[in-house]
């Protein structure tokens, strides 16, 4: 298998102030479906095409933002590689065992240099609704809301951004797929371990651990058309697009939950290989990077992050 | 060769890099995406409009009102006994009079994201 170690997003939680209004919009509005809610509250939901048991956690919180993201890994014994490499870095790992998380195997985790906390894990239990393996139909439950494919991406706000693309090539094996510098440094990145143009993505910023948006898959620049009917149509508040990013080229919307976590519905981008250079941009064109048909970031992007 | 880099000094409001094979307009808005202009003519702040990102911060100096859930992150208990509040997050029951406030990752942060250059 070429791909191996850190394969793909696994899963991202989040805060949210109002749980009711969350999974109504997650629901209904993206398009996924609940699979349940654990002991503790938290509300555990996928899209009908992913085969795992759950890929966006809910918990209802006094603030709005991200509490963890988890990658998944092939086998077991990644976790037992990773956790020597995250400490000979220097990082502390810590364990969370099966079962804390309805349907997820163990898990470590581990608080990078831009304050976010990252997991790991290797196994995951199947739930319903998920793909057929036999003669499957394109799809087996109707798809519904902006019919989101899958919890694709994050793009995370928090300092020393520099030690994150060094922790993530170096320990986990990522590549920097892209990359903004400015005159007085490194401004952004975004790490792939797979073949998408981004798996994660980092903005400088000077208060750690801040979420700037989670985004989902969607099949076709179509699909972003019929998205952004169902923001006016629901009144959901919106950030900007439909456009399209120079950076990954994926066609998309930025628009805001009901706590104010910022979606993307993102269709596109293209293919990245691992033996393909790094794409750079710098202060003069970031602009069309960010945004490709405006050619310019709007007031909210650097500054708008919960 | 690369464009030769200069500093454009906007009175009162900051200074943005502009290349010499570009617009001075065009490098002002750029800084302007950046936030590195200060005290622009009034432009409402505006965020993630559902009470999480504190950008729209307010004082309610007078006037009824109600109010949905807010991150405390950005308001906090006594903040909102004295009224301030994210103006994205309340509605009017009555005439209302209002001051924007800082809001408070900014206060706190003492700087923005990005300083100008």
């Amino acid at each position: 298998m070429a791909i191996s170690g850190v394969l793909r997003p696994s899963f991202i939680q989040i805060r949210v102030l109002d749980m009711p209004a969350a999974i109504d919009y997650y629901t209904k509005r993206i398009g996924f479906h609940q699979v349940c809610e654990g002991p503790d509250g938290r509300v555990y939901l996928k899209s009908a095409d992913e085969f795992d048991h759950h890929s966006l956690v809910l918990r209802r919180a006094d603030s709005a933002g991200i509490d963890m993201m988890a990658f998944k890994c092939l086998e077991d014994a990644d976790l037992d590689r990773f956790e020597k490499r995250v400490t000979e870095y220097g990082f502390a790992v810590d364990h969370v065992k099966a079962g804390e998380m309805p349907g997820a195997g163990r898990r470590i985790g581990f608080t990078i240099a831009s304050g976010h906390r990252i997991e790991l894990l290797a196994k995951s239990d199947m739930s319903a609704p998920h793909p057929r393996t036999h003669n499957p139909d394109v799809w087996d439950v109707e798809p519904h809301g902006m019919r989101a494919r899958r919890f694709d991406h994050a793009l995370l706000y928090g300092p020393d951004i520099e030690k994150n693309l060094d922790f993530f090539t170096k320990v986990l094996d990522f590549r920097c797929a892209e990359r903004v510098d400015m005159p007085d440094g490194l401004l952004a990145i975004w790490l792939t371990c797979g073949m998408k143009a981004h798996d994660i993505a980092f903005v400088k910023y000077p208060e750690p651990n801040k979420l700037h948006h989670i985004a989902f898959d969607l099949e076709s620049w179509n699909d972003v058309g019929h998205a952004a009917d169902i923001l006016t149509r629901y009144d959901i508040s919106i950030d900007i697009g439909p456009t399209r990013h120079g950076i990954t080229r994926g066609q998309t919307i930025y628009f805001f939950d009901p706590s104010g976590n910022r979606c993307e519905v993102f269709a596109g981008g293209y293919t990245y290989y691992p033996d393909l250079p790094t794409r750079t941009w710098d202060e003069q064109q970031v602009g069309k990077g960010i945004f490709y048909y405006e050619r310019k970031m709007n007031d909210a992007f650097l500054t708008v992050v919960t | 060769m690369a464009p030769r880099r200069f500093q454009i000094t906007l009175e009162g409001h900051g200074v943005a890099s502009a290349y010499e094979n570009e617009r001075v307009l065009v490098a002002l808005e750029r800084a302007q995406g950046f936030g590195q202009l200060k005290n622009m003519p009034r432009r409402l702040p505006v965020g993630c409009r559902r009470g999480g990102c504190g950008i729209c911060r307010v004082r309610v100096e007078s006037g009824e009102y109600r109010a949905d859930a807010m991150s405390r992150a950005h308001v906090t208990p006594h903040d909102e006994a004295e009224g301030v509040v994210l103006s994205c997050c309340i509605y009017p029951l009555s005439d209302l009079s209002l001051r924007l406030e800082t809001p408070v990752a900014v206060k706190a942060k003492g700087e923005r994201a990005l300083q100008p250059v």
